[in-house]
């Protein structure tokens, strides 16, 4: 009952502020909404503490939904760790962008249907991480979709918010067409699209073959790289990813919500849910590793050029899906599943500390037009400041780190212990991306904070820290930043409790327990990335603080790199001549010629003209006169009989 | 032999309404001038007394040495022929009036035109049907000019006079070329005959001739080009009979003669009458889409319809005949709802009859234009109104059949009427107010109300009788 509830008063709310928001005011839906979506978050703790710590995982039926032959779907609700993990993730973080939304958009007309909205993508989210089967997960995928979709472009009326929403929802669908080649090759191999029927099998299908133009592939491997697809276009990565920035048009706190927290890592969640199976597939697997890598390496050397303060966060978000994307890669399930949830609590700290900004500095979201508002926002400062130390992952060995620290650097470790070519790969990209990650953290913070104003004097008087409604939520997020990582690591990813924790929710091979290997690997490989990730701080308070001159000198000097990696590697411009225009040329063609000439002129523009101008012949027959009449009558009959005649 | 008496029960209703016509003649000279309103009266009683004298009838029975067959099928023809005339009587009272044309002779020449029609339905052999149908058409004839001192009026009658009397040759010539290859001309003799032995190519072309000179009356074409300029020339009422009682009447005649005598000569009849019927649908359908005057948009509207009639009668099967039946009675219904509110057509007292002036009619009379467009969907054959039961109906008899190419375009051409008949609709209830239309008549309201009500939603309740009916009717044929 109480997994029931969790999951459906979310969309209760989303039904009564969506269709009776008029009625019950914009008060009242936030009430309604938020009210819902605390009892969903008291639920989902209850939930976890059953499920998790006391180890009773259910499967809860609710309704058969497709039977079909050979083939049966339930509409049913898993719960094992793993989901009430993210359950925990998805309630806490939607609960407090409820809360804080009331705040941010406290200005806007359309607040029950912005809270409708976010309460529809929570729903849709629990669908997602609650499916017992790949069918209801991929209604629950295409469900946010849709509500990550409505709510970029909840500013219907600016055009910028349109295109973005559209390219999120054209990009997506490539990944989800992979998602549903992958789910149909499950069902193929399987036979059936239900966890407990696949997982089971996964093993003796490891040898399985595809026939592919009489090339055999492994069934596995082809399944998961299928499914992987779609997990690139939902969690941004590289190749998939350029909606993610766009996204950014939406407002603040969805960029929080589906934009960083949630939406992105449900395909982080896909493969975690889908271990057993990927364990089988060691082709999959080194591609996830080394897409991951790449991703997380790319978006940080672009996080370091953008000026949009939201955009920088965006890149940060991908290249934190690239480490947990290769940490699947290299079996550690468990520990992308903890940077998901300690990067759920800090990446949603740091949007909504950004949107505290924004919201403080008249909508301004160029930090080259901030700057020296640190005295009067602290609040905001603070918890800015935290957010970045648990994103770079700062903390001091044995005693105490922010969440990042733990979550990041054990991922790093399982990447080397994994003991791969791709593992090491991956290793060393990461520590790269970590010091990048440190240095446009503290590159934001001292853009957005020190310095000298660099605002307008109106902005300048008008900023002021947030109501009480936005910072309490930041408050929360903030205490979550600092100690979901030290409280959830034994859990997680510790030497022996993780066993006991997970409960064969997340499956992983003997040989692949690289988290094992994690614990038993050298010093250095753990403690480097903190050194980096110092390293990365210092110099960012050398070049934008001490030394100003520097960003300027190095990027004349590296002209070339430095336009690349500013226009993002001109995917966008790759894309658009690719894809885009070939597209738009082929739509144009199809419309003009085949629609427009073709259909529609052979068809009903063609048969229309055609009747009226038989109309007008016919009509020119009935001249009035009676001979004419008579003749037609008589010339009916001999035409009537020669037909006897005439015919043998 | 038979006594006298007795042999002529069989022919009660037709005696009956022949009487009545004579003495309405009587008591329209004698009553003078006010006599018309009291003529009309009695006329309807009569033919309320024929329908009740009909329904005592059953069975099967010969009269006049065989002359004259009475089946249900006549049955049924006839009651349908009556309603027609009762209603269009109905429907003509207020204009006759107000048009000044309430000579007493009008509703007397009707209920001549109907004896004529009954005799039609019940002919059983080629002189009674031709006696039938000549006595059916020069009354039509002189109510078509009605009007003398109207140059349309006049014109129309003249038209389908000199027509009518050519059509009528053609069946002479036809009926003579029968007998002379045949040896007779009675329906039964010649059905056993032409079972004997494969038919001379004479009694074919006679059979040609026979039913050029019968399509002429249910204006299918080629023989359809009086149509238009008669229902537009004469008075409304007259045309709106026309419409109605002539082509329920002249459509079952047809069917008795071709199931009838010459049954077995179906792959050849069957030929000419695909061709009228492909031919009155795409001509009807095409050639109204371009009308302004909406008794002309009737006219093709009827060739239309009777093309789509004479698709079941192509079937030559009781399931054809039973749509046909059905069919006709659903077309009668809906035209003779039609045509009453082209009667009430006035603006300031003066008749009108261009599609246009039915501008905004929903504003300014919302109910009459529901009617109406209750009426042209139902033509349109869109469910779930009646019409388009009639035409499933004859439909999937004519598929049934193995009519496939006839069956398909029955169902284009009937895409193609959508766009007049809603056209209609648009212009009455989109289009903006010009000039407003006068209140109809009382009469005319009630006509107008009770059978838009018929067509939808009654006729889904009252289906199944008259359905069983028409079966009944058209097993009588097939027995």
């Amino acid at each position: 009952m109480a997994v029931i509830a969790a999951i459906f008063l979310p969309l209760l709310a989303a039904f009564i502020a969506g269709f009776f928001g008029r009625r019950i005011g914009d008060r009242g839906s936030q009430l309604v909404t938020c009210g819902a979506m605390v009892a969903a978050l008291v639920l989902s703790v209850m939930l976890f503490i059953d499920v998790a710590i006391n180890g009773h995982a259910r499967v809860v039926p609710l309704a058969n939904w497709v039977a079909s032959g050979d083939f049966h779907v339930d509409w049913a609700l898993r719960v094992d760790t793993l989901t009430a993990v993210m359950l925990i993730v998805v309630n806490g973080v939607s609960t407090m962008v409820h809360i804080y939304s009331v705040g941010y958009m406290s200005h806007d007309p359309d607040k029950p249907r912005f809270m409708s909205y976010l309460s529809l993508f929570t729903f849709m989210m629990l669908m997602l991480v609650t499916s017992d089967n790949l069918l209801q997960m991929f209604f629950g995928w295409e469900g946010v979709g849709v509500a990550s979709y409505l709510l970029i472009n909840f500013w219907f009326e600016k055009k910028s918010a349109n295109d973005a929403s559209m390219k999120a929802f054209l990009v997506n669908r490539v990944g989800d067409f992979g998602f549903a080649l992958g789910i149909f090759s499950i069902f193929i191999i399987f036979g059936s699209v239900e966890f407990g029927t696949i997982f089971p099998a996964a093993a003796g299908k490891a040898h399985a073959t595809f026939n592919f133009l009489g090339w055999h592939v492994s069934a596995l491997d082809c399944a998961c790289l299928l499914l992987f697809v779609g997990a690139m276009g939902k969690s941004a990565q590289l190749g998939l990813h350029t909606w993610l920035p766009d996204a950014m048009e939406g407002p603040t706190p969805v960029s929080a919500l589906i934009h960083a927290a949630t939406m992105v890592t449900a395909g982080v969640f896909m493969l975690a849910r889908m271990s057993p199976v990927f364990e089988y597939a060691p082709t999959a697997l080194a591609v996830v590793t080394v897409l991951g890598a790449l991703t997380a390496f790319v978006a940080a050397t672009i996080g370091m050029t953008q000026f949009d303060i939201k955009r920088v966060i965006a890149y940060s978000t991908m290249s934190q899906l690239g480490y947990m994307f290769f940490a699947i890669g290299v079996s550690a399930y468990q520990a992308a599943v903890f940077h998901l949830m300690t990067h759920a609590f800090f990446k949603a700290l740091l949007f909504l500390g950004a949107g505290s900004v924004i919201h403080a500095m008249s909508g301004e979201q160029d930090m080259r037009k901030m700057g020296g508002i640190w005295r009067l926002i602290p609040f905001t400062y603070a918890v800015m400041w935290i957010g970045n130390l648990a994103l770079a992952g700062v903390g001091i060995p044995g005693v105490f780190g922010f969440a990042g620290f733990y979550s990041k650097d054990i991922i790093l470790e399982a990447a080397y212990g994994s003991g791969t070519a791709v593992g090491h790969f991956a290793y060393w990209l990461g520590i790269a991306a970590a010091f990048m990650t440190a240095f446009y953290s503290w590159r934001l913070l001292i853009m957005t904070f020190h310095g000298k104003p660099r605002a307008s004097k109106e902005v300048m008087d008008h900023v002021h820290e947030s109501p009480v409604v936005m910072t309490g939520p930041l408050t929360v997020l903030a205490i979550g930043a600092l100690i979901a990582g030290i409280g959830g690591y034994e859990w997680f990813v510790g030497h022996e409790a993780r066993a006991e924790f997970w409960r064969g929710a997340i499956q992983v091979l003997h040989a692949h327990d690289s988290i094992h290997a994690a614990h038993e690997g050298r010093e250095w490989v753990g403690v480097l990335p903190l050194f980096v990730g110092l390293a990365g701080i210092a110099l960012a308070y050398v070049c934008y603080m001490f030394v100003p001159g520097i960003p300027a000198t190095f990027t004349k000097v590296v002209k070339p790199l430095h336009v690349l990696v500013f226009n993002k590697y001109f995917f966008d411009q790759i894309y658009d001549v690719l894809f885009v225009k070939p597209a738009r040329l082929l739509g144009f063609g199809l419309w003009k010629a085949g629609d427009g000439a073709i259909i529609d002129g052979l068809g009903p523009d063609g048969v229309a003209k055609t009747t009226r101008g038989v109309a007008a012949g016919v009509s020119r027959l009935q001249s009035g006169y009676v001979y004419h009449y008579a003749f037609a009558m008589v010339i009916g009959v001999v035409a009537l009989v020669g037909w006897f005649y005439f015919k043998p | 032999m038979q006594p006298v008496l007795t042999d002529l029960i069989p022919a009660l209703p037709e005696i009956f309404l022949a009487v009545a016509a004579l003495l309405l003649l009587m008591l329209g000279v004698f009553s003078g001038k006010n006599g018309t309103r009291l003529v009309s009266g009695l006329a309807l009683v009569a033919l309320v007394v024929t329908a009740v004298l009909l329904f005592r009838q059953e069975g099967y029975d010969v009269a006049f040495s065989g002359l004259f067959i009475t089946d249900s099928f006549a049955v049924f023809s006839k009651l349908l022929i009556l309603l027609g005339t009762g209603l269009s009587l109905i429907i003509a009272q207020n204009f006759i009036a107000r048009e000044d044309m309430d000579r007493f002779e009008y509703p007397v020449l009707m209920v001549l035109a109907t004896v004529g029609m009954m005799m039609m339905v019940s002919a059983n052999d080629l002189l009674s049907l031709y006696v039938g149908l000549e006595l059916q058409s020069l009354s039509l004839y002189v109510i078509a000019a009605f009007r003398r001192d109207s140059a349309k009026s006049t014109e129309a009658g003249l038209k389908y006079f000199v027509l009518g009397a050519l059509s009528s040759g053609m069946l002479l010539y036809g009926i003579s070329m029968i007998y002379g290859f045949a040896g007779t001309t009675n329906f039964i003799t010649i059905a056993q005959v032409l079972q004997a032995g494969p038919a001379s190519l004479g009694v074919i072309v006679g059979l040609v001739f026979v039913a050029a000179g019968l399509a002429f009356k249910i204006s299918a074409v080629p023989f359809h080009m009086w149509t238009p300029d008669v229902y537009e020339g004469a008075p409304t009422p007259v045309s709106a009979f026309f419409a109605v009682a002539p082509k329920v009447a002249a459509i079952c005649l047809f069917i008795r003669v071709l199931e009838g005598p010459f049954g077995s000569l179906l792959p050849q009849w069957r030929q000419v009458i695909e061709f009228c019927a492909v031919a009155s649908m795409l001509v009807g359908s095409l050639a109204a889409i371009r009308q302004t005057n909406i008794k002309r948009l009737m006219a093709y509207s009827s060739i239309a319809n009777i093309g789509y009639a004479l698709v079941g009668v192509a079937a030559g099967t009781a399931d054809g005949v039973q749509a046909v039946l059905i069919y006709m009675a659903i077309y009668l219904v809906m035209t003779v709802g039609t045509f009453a509110i082209i009667i009430g057509m006035r603006q300031k007292g003066k008749a009108v009859e261009e599609i246009a002036d039915l501008a905004g009619l929903s504003k300014t009379s919302p109910m009459l234009a529901l009617a109406l467009a209750v009426f042209m969907f139902s033509m349109a054959g869109v469910p779930p109104a009646a019409g388009f039961f009639g035409k499933l109906l004859v439909f999937m008899a004519a598929w049934k059949a193995g009519l496939y190419p006839l069956s398909i375009i029955m169902a284009l051409t009937s895409g193609i009427s959508l766009y007049y008949y809603l056209k209609v609709c648009k212009v009455s209830w989109f289009d903006d107010v010009k000039e407003p239309l006068d209140r109809p008549a009382a009469g005319l309201s009630w006509v107008v109300t009770a059978t838009a009500l018929v067509v939808f939603p009654v006729a889904l309740v009252i289906g199944t009788p008259v359905l069983n009916g028409a079966a009944a009717a058209a097993a009588s044929l097939f027995h």
